[in-house]
């Protein structure tokens, strides 16, 4: 793993039937996953709403990426199609309020591809890095920098 | 109800640029419904106002609230204390609730969040459509209940207009030609007679090209 990787955060909104499942798997598997990764456990991504993730970031986030079942398999029917809706709408939000909309994404795993969600994971921790932190965090410690000094 | 849309981020930052303390006032009524100045909205509102002010720098601060309805005094009480602890009130009303807000505070700069599009309602999820042009004189006794003025895209009063396509307006091919509705609906009704009528011009002088109109209830007024 980048050492780097340190110095962002992403928050993992994993649902429960699918990825969070593939997540404990990677761990049974010995895969490893970048240690800035947050995992939110979720009971069905249809259950995150627009402002989850503007106040992840609003919290100091670098990155998001929700993690649902397979189109077609959702234990709910249609709550990961819902949730893609969503994560859409809250990247032009993104992309308006002055953040890049790269730092927001969905992916969609099964429960046994715990390779698949590892994968996932390291691309957007790669993403992240490439980004840096975010716009917020930058005006945060910039700020405690001016404090300290 | 009262559809309104929200307006852009960028927009908004514009608008609101000379401010530092902004409360963003929610409704809980019809823009609740159409999904665009509800307690939901207000939170996704305020949450991209305050990354946008950290991302450039603008040094805002942020406040929430919404009231039930934002066009009566009665529920505009509640919001007295956090209008008048910020410097301006971003409105997700309607433009009445903006207007209603704006006149009750005589110095506190008070900006519509939201474009007000339409009366209408909500078609199926995540569609709203106009009903209702609010003309002053309605005429949906004559046709089936299907207002012609504004649903037709030619406010035909007297047939349609001939250039329908497959049901289809010709304006809007989105959009269904009324007169096609019109008459089906008199025909499932058994009314077709009222089609023989002949409908006037329309006084358009009771609609807000009259000005703007007010209603007097001498009965309710004390």
């Amino acid at each position: 793993m980048n050492s780097n990787n340190k110095e962002t955060t992403i928050v993992a909104f994993c649902c429960l039937y699918c990825a969070y499942a593939a997540a404990d798997l990677a761990g049974s598997m010995r895969l490893q996953y970048p240690s800035n990764i947050r995992i939110v456990r979720t009971p069905c991504t249809g259950r995150l709403e627009v402002e989850y993730f503007l106040k992840a970031f609003e919290n100091g986030a670098d990155g998001v990426i929700i993690a649902g079942c397979e189109e077609g398999s959702c234990h709910f029917k249609e709550g990961n199609l819902v949730a893609k809706r969503r994560v859409n709408y809250a990247r032009k939000l993104l992309a308006e309020s002055g953040l890049e909309m790269e730092r927001l994404r969905m992916v969609n795993v099964s429960a046994a591809n715990a390779r698949l969600l590892v994968d996932h994971l390291q691309k957007m921790s790669e993403t992240i890095q490439k980004l840096g932190p975010s716009a917020l965090n930058k005006a945060k410690r910039q700020n405690q920098q001016e404090i300290r000094s | 109800m009262i559809v309104a849309e929200r307006k852009t981020i960028p927009e908004l930052i514009d608008i609101l640029a000379k401010h530092k303390n902004i409360l963003v006032l929610g409704c809980g009524t019809c823009v609740t419904v159409c999904l665009a100045g509800g307690e939901r909205e207000v939170s996704i509102i305020t949450s991209a106002l305050r990354i946008a002010s950290q991302a450039k720098g603008l040094g805002w601060k942020v406040s929430e609230l919404t009231i039930e309805r934002q066009c009566d005094n009665a529920f505009i009480e509640q919001a007295v204390d956090a209008i008048e602890k910020n410097d301006a009130v971003l409105s997700l009303g309607c433009g009445a609730g903006v207007q209603a807000i704006a006149e009750r505070f005589l110095k506190k700069p008070v900006y519509a969040g939201l474009n007000t599009k339409f009366l209408g309602i909500l078609e199926e999820r995540g569609i709203w459509t106009e009903k209702c042009a609010a003309c002053g004189a309605c005429v949906l006794h004559e046709y089936g209940g299907i207002c012609p003025v504004t649903r037709c895209a030619k406010h035909m009063l007297n047939g349609p207009c001939g250039g329908s396509r497959e049901d289809r307006c010709e304006v809007r091919p989105d959009r269904a030609c009324a007169w096609q509705l019109i008459y089906k609906r008199l025909k499932d009704i058994g009314q077709l007679d009222r089609l023989d009528k002949i409908e006037l011009p329309k006084q358009w002088s009771s609609s807000l090209s009259g000005g703007p109109r007010v209603i007097i209830r001498e009965d309710h007024r004390i």
